[in-house]
C-alpha cells in the first residue's frame, strides 16, 4: 500500500467518525454483535433445558420470560442471534462475492464472456429459488447452519451481479477509465482501484441487502421448519412460538424479541448504508 | 416595448446561504427584437430566463418587476403564472429533445399539452399542421415516437409546440448547443422565421456561443457573475464593445482566418467569483485590467449612447 | 511519426451481430513531428473513434496504425507501456476524466506507479511542480484538491501536465476545450499550440472549424467515418471543394461573416475557380462526371440543327 492510499483511508475514517447515521447504525449492529458474543455469559440457563416456570412473562430472573415449556427465551435469543449473524455473514457474503465476480468481469470485459455470464445469471435468477431450497432442505435430513448459509449464498447472488454489472458498465465508459488504461494500468487493477471504489457504497449496500436478505430467507426457512435440525436461530424461535400457540396464549415475549431483532438489524444496516454513501461521496459531505 | 425588466433580483437558496445568481437586472426588449443573452456558465443567464417563466424553488424572488406588453407578470407566484405561460411567454428548454416521454407518440403528447392549457386539440390541428409545414416537418411526425426522430427533428417539434399559442415572448435556452452545425443553422434560422412571420413578437436567445448570436440576434446582452455587463446592438457588441469584460471575451474568440502563430489570442486570467459570497462592487474587478478605485462600488448600468448600456465606471462613469 | 493506413472500424449490432455499423472507413493519414493535425467532423463522424484507436482504447478492425514503424495494434504489455510513455491523450470532459472520489493528484500518482517506479518521492514532486508550472498552474493552488474544487480549465491543464510528465511525442486531444468557458478555453488551446515547440505531434479532434484553423497546419474533414477532404488548413478553408466541406463552411456560425455572406462567397469562388462546366454546381449529382469539373464542354452537335454544351451528350454521341 502506498503512502497516498493510506492517507486516503484516514480521510474516510475522519468523515466516517463525523457521520451520525453511520454511527447510529454501527452502534446498533455492534450492540447485537456483542450481545451475541457475550450473551451466554449473562445467563446461566441452557436454552434447551426446562429451567423455569412455563410461559412466564419477563422477570428479573428470566429477562425475556420463558417458553411454553419453561425454557429461557433470553438464552435462546442470544444463541439465535449468533445463528442469524452467521447466516447473514456467510450467506450474504458469499452472494456478494459471487455477484461482484460475475458483475465486474461481465461488465468490464464485455463481449462473449459477458454474454455467457449473463445467461448464467438469468438461469439462476429464474430458478424458483425458494422451491429449490425447500427441496434441498427436505433432501438432507440432518442440516447444519453453515450448509443453510451456503445454499442461500449460492442462490441469492444474481441480483447483486446484475446491479454490479450495470454499474461497472456505466463506469467503464467514463473517461477516467480510459485515462487509467493509457496510464498502462492492468484490467484487474482498474476494476479494483478505479471502478470498485466508486461503487463502494453500492457494494456495501449490495452486501447489506444480501446480508439482510439471507437473514430473512433463513428466518423463513426456519420458520416453516426447514432450517437447521439442531440449535436455535431467531427464525426457529418464531417457528416454535407459533407452533406452541404463543399468539393465542398471549406470550408476546416469545416471538417479539426475535422478530424485533431481525427488523432492527436489517434497519440498522440500511441506516449505515445511507451514512456510508455520504462518507464515500465527497459531494455529499456536508462541509 | 415588448418586455421590460426592472431591478430583477433572484437568489438560489442553499444550505450554505443564498447564491446571488441575478442581481438588479434592468433592461427592455423592443417589439420584434431577437436579443441574445450571453455569458459564461454560472453567469446567471439561465437564472434570468428561468425567472421569467418559472421561478420555482430553490430560486427565490428578492425584488424587481417584469412587465410584458404593459402587463406586470406575477413572476413570484408559480400558480398565477400558469395563465401566462405558453400563451404569453413560452420557452424552448435546453434539453427539450430529451424531455419527451419516450413511450408516447408525438401527436398524443401535443394533444395532452394543448388540453392542459384548455385548448381543443382537434380544433388546433390545422394550425399545428401549418406550423409543421413551416419548419419543414412531415405531418407524419405526429404518429412517431420520439426515438424515431433525429435530434434536429425533435428540436423543431418542440419549437412548434412551444410557439403554438403565438406567445408574445419566446425564450430559447441553449437550444442549438447540442446540435450539429448544419442542424444548428436550420434551427437558428427557424427562430428568425418565427419572428419574421410574427408568430412570436420577440425572442431571447440564451447561449454561450457568441457566433450564433452574431448570425441571428438584433441585440446582445452580456452578463457576468450575476450582473448585466453590457447591452447593445449585435454589431456594436461584436465590433466595438465598451465593457472590459466584453472586449476581452470577444477578442479571446478564435475566428476562421486567425492562426495562433500569427495572432496569439489571450483568454481572461482568473475565474469568475463564487456567487455565494460575491465581492462587493463590480464583480469583474478582480480580473479587470482597468480596475481602479471607484470599482469598489457597483457600477450602474447606464446608457452611454442610444441603445448602448454599459456597467463600468471607466465608461459610464464619465458620461453619467 | 504516426501513420494510419486504411484503418476501419465496424461494430456488430443487432441481436446476433448480424448488422454492421461502420464507424470509420479506410482512413489514411500521417502526422509528423511537431505537427498539429485537426480532425474535423460532426457528431457520429468517427473522429473520436480514430483518437481512441490511436490510443489503443478501441481495437482496430482493418488496416494498421504505426508509430515510428511500430505496429500499434500488436503491442503487448511491456511494449504497450513504452508506447504510452510516448503517446498520450486528453479527453473532452474534464470532470469525468477524474475519478470523483479521489483527489485530482491521483492522476500523477498513477503515473509514478507505472512509469517512474524507481524515482524518489522528492525528485518526483519536483517533476510534478515543473510540469504544472509549464502548463501555467500554480502547484500550491491546485495540488491536494478534489476534482470538483477545480475549474474545467484547470482540470484540462492538469491533464496536459500529466502527459508532459512522460517523454511524450504525440498527444491525442479529443475536443479538449469544447466544455470549457470562452474566457479560459483559448489559453488551453494556446498551450496545445506551444507543444509544437517541443516537437510534439498533436491530433486535435474538434467540431469547431475556427479552432481547427487557429491551431493546425493540416486538417482532415471527416464525414460518416470517411475523410472527405484533407490537406493544408488554409487551402481547405479558402477553397473547400467537397460538397460536405462546403456545407460545413456555410453552416458554421462565424463571428466575422454572416451566413448569407459566406454562401455568396462560396458560390462566387466556385464560379471563379472552375475550369469546368458552368452548370456543374447546380447539375444533379448523378449526372455529373469528373470531367465536368475539369473541362468546360464546348458546343457540340447533338442532332441535326441542335447544339449542346454538355459532356454527357457529347459522349453519348461519340459512343
Amino acid at each position: 500500500m502506498t503512502r497516498a492510499t493510506k492517507k486516503k483511508r484516514n480521510e474516510f475514517l475522519y468523515f466516517a467518525m463525523r457521520n451520525n447515521k453511520l454511527k447510529i447504525g454501527a452502534v446498533i449492529i455492534l450492540f447485537f454483535l456483542v450481545l451475541a458474543a457475550v450473551g451466554t455469559l449473562l445467563t446461566k440457563n441452557d436454552p434447551e433445558t426446562f429451567a423455569g416456570p412455563m410461559s412466564s412473562p419477563p422477570s428479573a430472573e428470566f429477562w425475556f420470560g420463558t417458553t411454553f415449556f419453561g425454557q429461557d427465551v433470553f438464552s435462546q435469543f442470544v444463541i439465535g442471534l449468533r445463528a442469524t449473524f452467521l447466516v447473514g455473514a456467510v450467506g450474504g457474503g458469499l452472494a456478494t462475492l459471487i455477484g461482484m465476480l460475475v458483475g465486474f468481469i461481465g461488465g468490464y470485459r464485455g463481449g462473449v464472456i459477458d454474454e455467457g455470464l449473463n445467461v448464467m445469471t438469468n438461469i439462476v435468477l429464474v430458478i424458483p429459488t425458494f422451491a429449490l431450497l425447500l427441496i434441498i432442505s427436505a433432501y438432507f435430513e440432518v442440516r447444519g447452519l453453515f450448509m443453510e448459509s451456503i445454499f442461500i449464498g449460492l442462490t441469492a447472488w444474481p441480483w447483486a451481479a446484475r446491479a454490479i454489472r450495470a454499474q461497472t458498465l456505466s463506469l467503464r465508459s467514463r473517461e477516467f477509465v480510459d485515462l487509467a488504461r493509457i496510464s498502462g494500468m492492468k484490467p484487474l487493477r482498474i476494476v479494483f482501484s478505479e471502478i470498485a471504489p466508486n461503487m463502494m457504497s453500492y457494494l456495501v449496500m449490495a452486501f447489506i441487502l444480501q446480508f439482510g436478505g439471507a437473514i430473512l430467507i433463513a428466518a423463513t426457512l426456519d420458520f416453516i421448519g426447514l432450517g437447521p435440525t439442531q440449535g436455535f436461530s431467531l427464525g426457529i424461535m418464531m417457528q416454535y412460538a407459533v407452533l406452541w400457540g404463543a399468539l393465542p396464549l398471549g406470550s408476546w415475549w416469545w416471538f417479539i424479541p426475535p422478530g424485533a431483532a431481525i427488523a432492527t438489524i436489517v434497519g440498522a444496516l440500511y441506516f449505515m448504508n445511507v451514512g456510508l454513501d455520504e462518507v464515500f461521496n465527497p459531494k455529499l459531505r456536508e462541509t | 416595448m415588448s418586455l421590460r425588466v426592472e431591478d430583477l433580483t433572484v437568489y438560489y437558496q442553499t444550505l450554505r446561504g443564498d447564491v446571488r445568481a441575478l442581481e438588479s437586472a434592468t433592461f427592455s426588449l423592443a417589439d420584434g427584437e431577437i436579443m441574445g443573452l450571453a455569458g459564461e456558465s454560472g453567469c446567471g443567464k439561465s437564472t434570468l430566463s428561468n425567472s421569467l417563466i418559472r421561478l420555482a424553488p430553490p430560486m427565490k424572488h428578492i425584488k424587481g418587476r417584469v412587465i410584458l406588453d404593459d402587463q406586470e407578470l406575477p413572476i413570484a407566484d408559480l400558480h398565477a403564472m400558469n395563465e401566462y405561460r405558453f400563451t404569453e411567454i413560452s420557452v424552448v428548454p435546453q434539453y427539450a429533445m430529451n424531455a419527451m416521454n419516450p413511450t408516447r407518440k408525438i401527436g398524443k403528447m401535443a394533444e395532452e399539452l394543448l388540453r392542459s392549457r384548455g385548448i381543443d386539440a382537434r380544433k388546433a390541428l390545422p394550425e399545428l399542421e401549418r406550423r409543421l409545414d413551416l419548419v419543414e416537418l412531415d405531418h407524419d411526425v405526429l404518429k412517431m415516437y420520439p426515438i424515431e426522430m433525429s435530434g434536429g427533428m425533435k428540436q423543431r417539434m418542440v419549437m412548434v409546440l412551444s410557439t403554438l399559442m403565438d406567445p408574445s415572448l419566446l425564450l430559447a435556452d441553449e437550444i442549438t448547443s447540442a446540435l450539429d452545425v448544419s442542424t444548428q443553422k436550420a434551427v437558428a434560422k427557424m427562430l428568425v422565421g418565427f419572428r419574421d412571420r410574427e408568430i412570436v413578437k420577440s425572442i431571447v436567445v440564451i447561449t454561450h456561443d457568441m457566433s450564433i448570436l452574431y448570425q441571428i440576434a438584433d441585440g446582445i446582452m452580456i452578463m457576468y457573475a450575476g450582473q448585466l455587463a453590457e447591452k447593445a446592438s449585435t454589431e456594436t457588441i461584436i465590433h466595438s464593445p465598451r465593457h472590459p469584460y466584453t472586449k476581452l471575451l470577444i477578442t479571446s474568440l478564435p475566428k476562421v482566418g486567425v492562426k495562433h502563430d500569427e495572432v496569439r489570442l489571450k483568454g481572461i486570467p482568473g475565474n469568475p467569483p463564487l456567487l455565494l459570497d460575491p465581492p462587493t462592487g463590480c464583480r469583474f474587478r478582480e480580473r479587470c485590467p482597468l480596475a481602479f478605485e471607484p470599482c469598489m462600488d457597483v457600477p450602474p448600468f447606464v446608457e452611454i449612447e442610444p441603445n448602448h448600456f454599459v456597467a463600468c465606471w471607466k465608461e459610464g462613469g464619465a458620461n453619467a | 511519426m504516426l501513420k494510419l493506413d486504411n484503418v476501419s472500424k465496424t461494430y456488430r449490432t443487432g441481436t446476433f451481430g448480424g448488422k454492421q455499423l461502420c464507424a470509420v472507413r479506410d482512413v489514411t493519414f500521417e502526422i509528423k513531428d511537431g505537427e498539429v493535425v485537426s480532425l474535423i467532423g460532426e457528431s457520429g463522424s468517427g473522429k473520436s473513434t480514430i483518437g481512441k484507436m490511436i490510443l489503443r482504447l478501441i481495437a482496430i478492425n482493418e488496416g494498421t496504425i504505426t508509430f515510428d514503424g511500430l505496429d500499434v495494434g500488436s503491442l503487448k504489455r511491456g511494449d504497450l507501456r513504452e508506447y504510452y510513455r510516448k503517446v498520450q491523450g486528453v479527453f473532452q470532459d474534464p470532470f469525468s476524466s477524474y475519478n470523483p472520489i479521489f483527489k485530482a493528484d491521483r492522476v500523477f500518482e498513477v503515473m509514478h506507479d507505472h512509469f517512474y517506479r524507481s524515482m524518489r518521492q522528492k525528485e518526483w514532486t519536483a517533476k510534478i511542480h515543473d510540469s504544472l508550472e509549464s502548463v501555467g498552474l500554480n502547484p500550491e493552488h491546485v495540488l491536494g484538491k478534489y476534482p470538483h474544487q477545480l475549474s474545467g480549465g484547470q482540470l484540462q491543464r492538469f491533464l496536459i501536465a500529466r502527459a508532459l510528465l512522460l517523454e511524450i511525442r504525440f498527444l491525442v486531444a479529443d475536443e479538449i476545450i469544447s466544455m470549457l468557458d470562452a474566457s479560459t478555453r483559448i489559453d488551453v488551446l494556446n498551450l496545445l499550440a506551444d507543444l509544437k515547440e517541443r516537437d510534439l505531434g498533436v491530433l486535435f479532434i474538434t467540431h469547431d472549424l475556427s479552432l481547427g484553423y487557429y491551431i493546425s497546419e493540416q486538417a482532415a474533414i471527416l464525414y460518416r467515418g470517411c475523410i472527405v477532404e484533407m490537406g493544408q488548413t488554409e487551402k481547405i478553408y479558402d477553397n473547400p471543394i467537397h460538397p460536405y466541406t462546403r456545407m460545413l463552411m456555410a453552416s458554421v456560425p462565424r463571428l466575422d461573416k454572416k451566413w448569407e455572406d459566406v454562401e455568396i462567397e462560396l458560390r462566387a469562388k466556385q464560379g471563379q475557380l472552375s475550369d469546368g462546366c458552368v452548370y456543374f454546381e447546380r447539375c444533379p449529382e448523378h449526372q455529373r462526371q469528373t470531367c465536368c469539373r475539369d473541362d468546360r464542354p464546348t458546343l457540340r452537335l447533338a442532332e441535326e440543327g441542335h447544339f449542346v454544351a454538355c459532356q454527357r451528350s457529347g459522349k453519348e454521341e461519340s459512343s
